[in-house]
Formats: structure tokens, sequence, C-alpha cells
């Protein structure tokens, strides 16, 4: 109920005038929904991880943009969605909730937060929604026990990062006994679990475990603690500003150690933050849009460019695994949904496992998904990079 | 570090018995300010400086004048959510015209570590404790030094026999708060060189500073600065001692326990009342 000071004050006839208009924009707004397909998104739109949301939806349109060119999808123009989840789990479920109750949109897309995703996955499964994951790596995301799985993943998988880091820390460094220097969040925690289990299984021992918060300006407490227990090599696990402070730190500290990190530097400028010695750190990814390019790089680029014209250099198109596996995530639904012929879940689920071929972004995926595995990136796929002058290079092993 | 952001606890509440919730965003927007004005505008390090901390102060009028003395008028406690709202809308609007990305601000006194104690350590980071030492000095000289200080000192007694006397009560809050912002902004110009800067840096800061004012003896300007001291060698010793998994349980768990055995606080006085 409105007080009766403020409904004078306001006047009746405004109040009508702005209730006749919400009923216009209301109907303008359904009478238009009904001829588009909907795909929705959840998102970090705000805060530390906003940057990652804006690639996501960067990669999505241009891919939308593409399909909408074809002559859209069942006959119909794709229309793309965004809600802000705020890295925050109960904000992403509600908002996926209300994008397929209320806006009706035929598949999810998820962000870069794993605990979000991890929140929608149950819903998803239980209203038969396809739910497609572009980035949070969280192992348990597309292997979650469901007996009807309806989520899918085009991006970088925890479990296997870890062997890969593992790996390449042999492969490279030779590393004897290496130490983690982890975010303390549920990220942080999954990957510790990962390179527990691949350093087992390579009968390597490790230093030492230490945790440090996105808001530490000083790590040296923690890395003199792993040099201290003789770390030859750190496995670094975290986003663009925590990493930076590792690296300042060890800076500070004079301790020049090799550094094998998950992808978070590529969140953001992390040359800039970092300084100097931010190319000490070799970091996975899936995607890079440096050097020579396929043909299909090099027009994607080109879209991003026209459509967003504040992307100037490659430094702009950061983080390039966001646009890039958000971009190939989205044709590869594209393709389930036509291959369905139908909105309907279970239809869409099973043309995903039905897609043959598909000459996408990051590689050419052959058979992407089966319901035994529905990550359609493996480790083969990632490629180890380094920032030089604020851009990300790929190394050579 | 703390003991600045504290500081600026300290001087609204002594002055008013009312405090900036808002003081982390404060923190921020000195740091924000200081880059925007010296990387974005390319101004000279000290002019900077000075923008930054002038802005500062005027957030502090700012919110003195349109989140605090409406509800302090009236005698409601509302004045502490609305400075915690007042600090979110702030971080948001940053958030908005600063960007989403963390920025790095330009190395000041950074160059070069000096072997310290086995460790290295930047010769800021000496720098720091030292200019909140000096200040928390200059501070408690000028209040009882100076006509103003003096005037605040009057208006902590008793605000009504200020007034009466001819202590302009109003202009000495609302400098309290200007002060106390400017103080945050301070902090935050000198910890962006080590830290980055991003629309939501200062929020953990404001927590901790204000447990810091609290263990310190929100009253007592040497106590707060002595408090942040303490807390941030503390920090940093469970850290190096028992890992970063136990550092914030300990941390918050000693100040819990403190305030038990000091419920005034390090340096704090019971709060008698004088009739």
């Amino acid at each position: 109920m409105l007080p009766q000071s403020l409904l004078r004050r306001v006047g009746r006839r405004s109040l009508l005038a702005g209730a006749a208009a919400t009923v216009l924009l209301l109907g303008a707004v359904s009478a238009h929904a009904q001829d588009t397909l909907k795909l929705g998104l959840v998102a970090a739109m705000s805060g530390q991880s906003a940057k990652s949301g804006e690639a996501i939806v960067r990669g999505l349109s241009i891919a939308v943009d593409e399909v909408n060119a074809k002559g859209g999808l069942l006959g119909k123009k794709v229309e793309l969605i965004v809600r802000d989840d705020e890295s925050n789990p109960a904000k992403g479920a509600i908002a996926a909730r209300e994008l397929v109750q209320r806006e009706k949109v035929v598949a999810l897309f998820g962000g870069l937060d794993t605990p979000v995703s991890l929140a929608i996955v149950p819903f998803a499964n239980s209203n038969k929604v396809p739910f497609m994951g572009v980035w949070a790596a969280g192992t348990p995301i597309t292997r979650n026990g469901a007996p009807e799985n309806y989520v899918f993943r085009v991006s970088a998988v925890d479990e296997l990062v870890d062997k890969a880091l593992v790996d390449y820390a042999i492969a490279k460094h030779s590393t004897k006994k290496p130490g983690m220097i982890l975010i303390n969040n549920p990220w942080g925690e999954s990957n510790e679990k990962g390179l527990k289990a691949a350093l087992e299984a390579k009968k390597i021992p490790y230093a030492g475990i230490e945790k440090f918060e996105t808001n530490d300006v000083d790590v040296v407490p923690q890395l003199a603690r792993l040099k201290e227990a003789g770390a030859d090599v750190l496995f670094l696990v975290a986003n663009v500003a925590p990493s930076s402070q590792v690296v300042k730190s060890l800076d500070r500290m004079g301790w020049n150690v090799p550094i094998v990190s998950h992808w978070g530097p590529a969140g953001g400028r992390f040359s800039e933050l970092a300084g100097p010695s931010a190319s000490k750190v070799h970091f996975i990814q899936t995607y890079s849009f440096s050097g020579k390019l396929a043909p299909k790089g090099e027009a994607v680029l080109a879209a991003l460019k026209k459509k967003y014209p504040e992307i100037k250099t490659l430094a702009d198109v950061t983080p390039a695994v966001g646009i890039a596996n958000a971009y190939d995530a989205l044709h590869l639904t594209a393709l389930a949904i036509a291959k369905a012929g139908s909105v309907d879940g279970p239809k869409v689920r099973e043309a995903f496992y039905a897609i043959d071929s598909y000459d996408g972004l990051i590689k050419s995926y052959k058979k992407p998904f089966s319901p035994e595995n529905q990550d359609a990136l493996s480790e083969k796929d990632y490629i180890f990079t380094r920032f030089v002058e604020g851009e990300i290079l790929p190394l050579t092993q | 570090m703390y003991g600045l952001i504290a500081l600026g606890f300290h001087v609204t509440y002594v002055v008013s018995s009312t405090v900036n919730f808002s003081q982390g965003s404060s923190v921020m927007l000195g740091a924000v300010l200081g880059w925007v004005f010296a990387v974005r505008l390319g101004w000279p390090m000290p002019a900077a400086f000075a923008a930054s901390l002038l802005l500062c102060a005027a957030f502090g009028l700012l919110v003195e004048r349109t989140l605090v003395r409406p509800f302090a008028a009236r005698g409601s406690s509302a004045w502490l959510m609305a400075t915690v709202a007042g600090g979110i809308v702030v971080d948001n609007a940053v958030l908005f015209t600063f960007g989403k990305e963390p920025r790095s601000f330009p190395a000041l006194l950074t160059g070069k570590p000096i072997e310290l104690l086995g460790t290295g350590v930047y010769p800021l980071q000496i720098v720091i404790p030292l200019v909140g030492l000096g200040l928390a000095a200059a501070f408690s000289l000028v209040l009882h030094q100076t006509r103003p200080g003096k005037a605040m000192l009057a208006v902590v007694q008793n605000a009504d026999t200020a007034r009466l006397m001819g202590i302009n009560v109003r202009r000495t809050i609302a400098l309290a708060y200007a002060l106390s912002t400017a103080l945050a902004g301070l902090a935050g110009l000198l910890i962006a060189p080590l830290f980055s800067v991003h629309s939501d840096m200062g929020t953990l800061f404001g927590i901790k500073a204000f447990a810091v004012a609290i263990l310190g003896g929100i009253g007592s300007a040497p106590g707060v600065i002595l408090a942040g001291l303490i807390y941030g060698v503390s920090e940093a010793l469970i850290t190096a001692l028992f890992g970063s998994v136990y550092t914030q349980i300990a941390m918050f768990t000693v100040i819990i326990v403190a305030l038990a055995l000091l419920p005034q606080g390090l340096l704090g006085r019971a709060a008698v009342k004088k009739v």
C-alpha cells in the first residue's frame, strides 16, 4: 500500500500514466519475445571477475550474430539474455530459475565461478534444461553423478588441468619437490585435491600447501614457508589480482623460482599488475589470439573488433579463453538445437551426443560429447602461455 | 596501515560518538583517485596525492552531511546502516566509472627491496608505519595545542556546553569527518603501490581497521596506532609460524579474547559519564 501522503504528492494522474506506460512496455516486450529463441547466460558481470563476464558475452554475441546471419535457429532469431550472478551462488541459482521459468530460455550458459555453476547444476538436471559451462573448471560440474546429465562444457576441467600442470613442471623444470600456493576458496580447494592426486600418481612429494586471501597485500610469510621447505617449483591457483601479489612478494624476497599456474593470470592486465616478473609465470590456456591464426581465428578477431570498437590491440581481447570457449560453446549448442529440431530439453540433450563434427575456433571437434564424457576439451587441447608486454603468448615446451 | 584507517574511526568517534563505516571505501577512493590523477591524467605525484586527499576530505564532508547528521540529529542510530550503504554505493559507482579491472599503481619507493631481518622489504613498507606514528603524534599535538584542536576536545567533553561557549559544534564534527576520510585516503594511496587498485579493494581493510580501532580502544589515538602495529605484525607472524590457513581464524579469535579481557581496548578508558 502506498501511503496517502505519497499518493497526494506524486499525483494520481501521473501514477496512472506510469501504470499505463508499464503495461504498454510489458506488452511490447512479451510480443517481441514470441518470435525469438532465447538463450540465457548467468555470469559475473560486476565485481572482481566482471571482466570474465564481459569476455563471455562477447564470445557468445559474435556466435549469435553468425547464427542469426544464417537465418537463426528453427526459423527464429536467437536472442541472448544476460543475468549477473555477482559471483554469488544463491544469486546465480535464482537467476537461472528466473531465466528458465519466466524468460523461457532454451539453454543456459555459465560463467567463471565454480561455486555458482555447482549451484545451478541440480536445477538444470531436474528441470531438463541443457546447461553449458564455458569457463568454470570445477571437476564435479559436468561429472555430477546425475542419471540424466544435462550439463555440458567447453572449457578446462580442474582435474585434467592439475595433471597437465604437474606434467609440465616435470617436463620443463624436472621438479622434485613442488610447493602449492592456492587461493583460499572452493576453487583453490578443488585444485589442492587435483594437484595432490596428480603428484601422487607421479610419486612426487610436495614441499607444502599454502593458502592466501584475495585481498592479501603481502604473501611473503606463506612463500617463505615454502622456500624453507625446499620447494623447487610453485603451483599457483588464483585470479589475476591475487596472482600478481604472489609475483610481487617473490620479487621482494628475491626468490627466483619457476611458477606453473592455472589460468587465473589470464583474467586481466597481469603484466601491468605484477610488473616485469609477470613473464616468469607459465600458465595454462585453451586458446590464444596471438601469433599466426587459423582463418577462423582471424574471422572471429575481425568480428570482435568490428562489434566492439574498444578492442584495439590483442591485450584487449583478454581473457581469450572466455571469448573462445563461449564462441565454440554457442555454436555447438546451436548445432544440437538444430539437430534436435526442437527446443525440448531431452531432445536437445540427445542431439548433443549426436553432433558429428564442428570446425571450431579452438579446434576441430569430432564427436565432442558422449554420455560418458560431457567435456568437449581434454588435456590435449591445453596450451601453456605467458605474458609478454601485455600479450599472452604461447610457449613451446 | 591498519592504524591509519583506524585512526579515522577514532577521530569521528571521539568528537561525535558516530563512526563512518564507509572508511573502506575512502581507502579505495584515495587509491583510485590517485591512480586517475597520476596515471590517466599524468600529474606529478605530489599534485596527485594532494588532489586525491582533498577529494577524500570532501567525500568525508558529504558523508557527514547526508549520511550521519540527519540521523544523529534525531538521536537515531540509522547512520550506522546509512554509512554502510553509502560505502556500497560508492564502491559500485567506482566499479562503473573506474572500470572492472584491477589496475597497477606506479612504483613509489618500491624500486629495490632492502634486506631487513632476513627478508626483503620495500622502503615504502617502513615508511607506512612511520607515517602512522608521525600522524598520531602530530594529531595529539594539534588536539592539545591549537584552537581547533581544543575546540574538538571541548565538543568531546560536552557538546552542549561547547556550543554555549561559542564553539561551532557542527563545523567541528564535519571537520573530524573530513580528517577521517583523508586519513583513510592516505592509507589507500600508501598501500596502492604494494597492491593493485580496484573498486572493492577497501572493504576488507575497513573491517580489519574497525577491529583494530576497537582493539586499541577507539577513544585513544596512541592505542589505535599501537593496535594497528600489533595487528599487522601478528598477522604476519601467525602466517609464518602456523601457515596461512589459520591466519584469519587466529587473528579474530585473539581479538575476541582480547576484548573479553580488556573491554576498553589496549589503551582505552572506561566511558565514565562526567556529571
